[in-house]
């Protein structure tokens, strides 16, 4: 039987059956999946908040609380890197949480983020990372080797943390490393990128790209303690653009132009498996290409059915802990090619700082 | 109503090495799992009297406090706090286990319970009188705290002042009073039948030990109570006593620097923390000598500083 939280994701209606120990467990798996204040909307738009008992609402209206707090700081943080790119002539180009939030999309309600990430042309890096440290952030790794793997290897810099305020900014020039083996063309990412309306210089990718880059960052990652949040973030992204005209049409298209097809794949086998989402079957031939053979998608099924659960010991199996390592090596196998990688690997387990909490 | 002193000391350990202890503290329920047997000895001492929630139904906070495995049982050992399967910080020597069981109670309530202003403060109340003493670390705080529960006081907390959003009453939340260093033996010589924890020596606050809550406060933890005073204490060695207006701009300013969650809250806890200002005398007060301080606060509890 698959775990509370996501029979309650897909029929929010149930929660009227459950009992004290149902809510105790409904929390705790939403807590874990980093969802709690999705449940809270999910539970509000679905009209059942008054249904819910005196303890468990309590926490909700915590969390609510705690959200409407983060939201405020995000903006906040927004506007303060816009004021530090003014001049750079460059549209701020908002990816993910921040993107969500900003655009009021569904998939930005009740979703908290803890760093903002920004796409910038590759070219413009130097102004813009000066720009940002004359208002304040500066950079967080110190540590040459961690510079180095950013700087030369990576799709982003090493993230800036504002120096009184603390918040995070990841700087991104693209949206895979570069020296993963495939590479969605910036340039064409940022020239879709459509304005925030109401927000002059804010923007955020198309329709089509959100989509695709929530998919690659989720199926292409090593690490998925935020799997089911990120799933569900594709999952609304889905719902509210497939009523737009053409939506879905373009998307497996658009998919094969940025060599993306196989996250798509994954994210359209997923979504409706665990979450329900509702995907036209004209787009699910046509990304049917796009999968891998067979026996190696009974392995990813098998995979991401565990990571992609809410990370609470009430979810694991046996394999749990296997598929997530599993999907680690994975995930750095896509960023890298393996002599660049066993380098890499090499460096974090016998050169770095022993202490050195901020691994790359 | 099922209390921890009502367990046998073997059921107590049951409870804590399998589904976990429910204790109720104030308005939260507390599941508590650990395998380390000096936190086990302070909770039976330090928790006796509090209430035991069946286990099994809804609880706010699931804490995990295990001893390290491996080699790491043997020597040097360590315990490692677990929030419901989370490690949001670095084992601590076994020693300090139950420190940190009440440093890792009180993050919970800090870090999720903001249907509360909290505020970084002791709190107490007499005849009806609630005063609140907000205070970096060192100014005797819980010293006066600890001192005062001797002369009639009741404690609604000793680290942390509920503030409730939407009535502004305080909420009682009576735990252990935590003493430091030379704290632990002033209040030893000042109040000879309080019940100490066993003093854990180098911790990151120095050598600790925890007072027993009274057990009346413990029984009207359901009793919330008004706001009366704000006292900013301050202890110096051979000061005479003091105790001084403060303005209302620079107590609200002073109690927003001592608040946890106050810039979580918004406009809620902007709203919250100038109702309690309104509703209360702020003062600063400078003292030396533990019985003019008793006298003074039974003045503030009488309403005639």
């Amino acid at each position: 039987m698959m775990p509370l939280l996501i029979r309650v994701l897909r029929d929010p209606g149930i929660v009227q059956g459950l009992d004290d120990a149902g809510w105790d467990l409904l929390l705790r798996q939403a807590d874990a999946a980093n969802l709690d204040a999705c449940l809270l909307v999910l539970l509000e738009d679905a009209g059942l908040l008054d249904t819910v008992p005196a303890a468990p609402r309590a926490h909700l209206e915590w969390t609510r609380v705690g959200a409407a707090g983060h939201a405020q700081a995000a903006r906040y943080e927004v506007r303060q890197i816009g004021r530090a790119l003014d001049g750079l002539g460059l549209p701020l180009i908002l990816l993910k949480g921040a993107a969500y939030a900003m655009a009021g999309l569904d998939a930005g309600r009740g979703r908290l983020f803890s760093d903002i990430d920004i796409l910038v042309p590759k070219g413009r890096l130097p102004e813009v990372e000066a720009a940002l440290m004359m208002h304040g952030w500066i950079t967080t790794h110190h540590d040459a080797y961690d510079q180095r793997y950013y700087r030369e290897w990576m799709h982003e810099l090493p993230p800036m943390q504002h120096a009184r305020r603390a918040n995070s900014i990841d700087v991104h020039h693209a949206i895979l490393p570069e020296t993963a083996p495939v590479r969605p063309d910036p340039v064409k990412l940022r020239a879709s990128a459509r304005p925030i309306a109401g927000e002059p210089h804010l923007a955020t990718l198309s329709p089509a790209d959100m989509v695709l880059h929530s998919a690659v960052h989720l199926f292409f990652d090593g690490e998925f303690d935020k799997g089911l949040r990120d799933l569900v973030d594709l999952h609304r992204l889905l719902t509210q653009f497939g009523k737009e005209p053409g939506f879905w049409e373009a998307l497996p298209a658009r998919a094969r132009e940025l060599e993306l097809g196989r996250p798509l794949f994954y994210a359209l086998r997923y979504c409706p498996r665990l979450l329900g989402t509702v995907v036209p079957p004209a787009v699910q031939a046509a990304v049917a290409p796009e999968g891998p053979n067979a026996a190696l998608l009974w392995l990813m099924d098998r995979l991401f059915g565990r990571a992609l659960l809410p990370l609470h010991a009430s979810c694991a199996d046996a394999f749990s802990d296997a598929a997530h390592f599993a999907l680690y090596v994975r995930g750095n196998w896509l960023r890298m090619p393996p002599l660049l990688l066993a380098r890499h690997l090499f460096h974090k387990a016998f050169l770095s700082g022993k202490n050195d909490t901020q691994t790359a | 109503m099922l209390t921890v002193g009502s367990l046998s000391r073997a059921e107590l350990t049951a409870r804590l090495s399998g589904d976990g202890l429910v204790l109720r503290t104030g308005p939260f329920t507390n599941r508590i799992r650990s395998d380390v047997p000096p936190l086990i000895d302070s909770v039976a001492l330090m928790y006796a009297d509090y209430p035991v929630e069946p286990a099994g139904g809804f609880v706010d906070f699931h804490l995990e406090l295990r001893r390290s495995g491996g080699l790491r049982r043997w020597y040097r050992s360590q315990v490692h706090f677990a929030y419901d399967g989370t490690t949001p910080f670095e084992p601590l020597p076994l020693a300090q286990a139950y420190p940190m069981l009440e440093w890792t109670m009180n993050w919970c309530v800090s870090h999720r319970a903001h249907g509360y202003l909290i505020i970084h403060a002791a709190v107490l109340e007499k005849h009806g009188r609630a005063i609140i003493l907000p205070a970096p670390p060192g100014s005797g705080k819980s010293t006066l705290t600890a001192a005062l529960l001797g002369h009639g006081w009741r404690l609604l907390s000793d680290e942390m002042t509920l503030v409730h959003l939407d009535d502004g009453v305080l909420v009682p939340l009576p735990r252990p009073v935590s003493l430091k260093n030379t704290s632990i033996d002033i209040i030893r010589a000042f109040r000879p039948d309080a019940v100490l924890s066993r003093p854990v020596e180098e911790t990151t606050k120095g050598t600790i030990a925890h007072l027993k809550a009274p057990a009346g406060s413990i029984a009207r933890a359901f009793e919330p109570a008004r706001p009366a005073c704000i006292v900013f204490p301050r202890w110096e060695a051979g000061a005479a006593i003091a105790l001084d207006p403060l303005p209302k701009a620079r107590a609200f300013m002073q109690v927003a620097d001592n608040c946890f969650n106050y810039q979580v809250l918004g406009a809620r806890g902007f709203t919250a923390l100038g109702r309690l200002i309104d509703a209360s005398d702020a003062y600063t007060f400078r003292y030396s000598s533990l019985p003019e301080a008793m006298a003074l606060f039974e003045r503030l509890a009488q309403g005639a500083a």
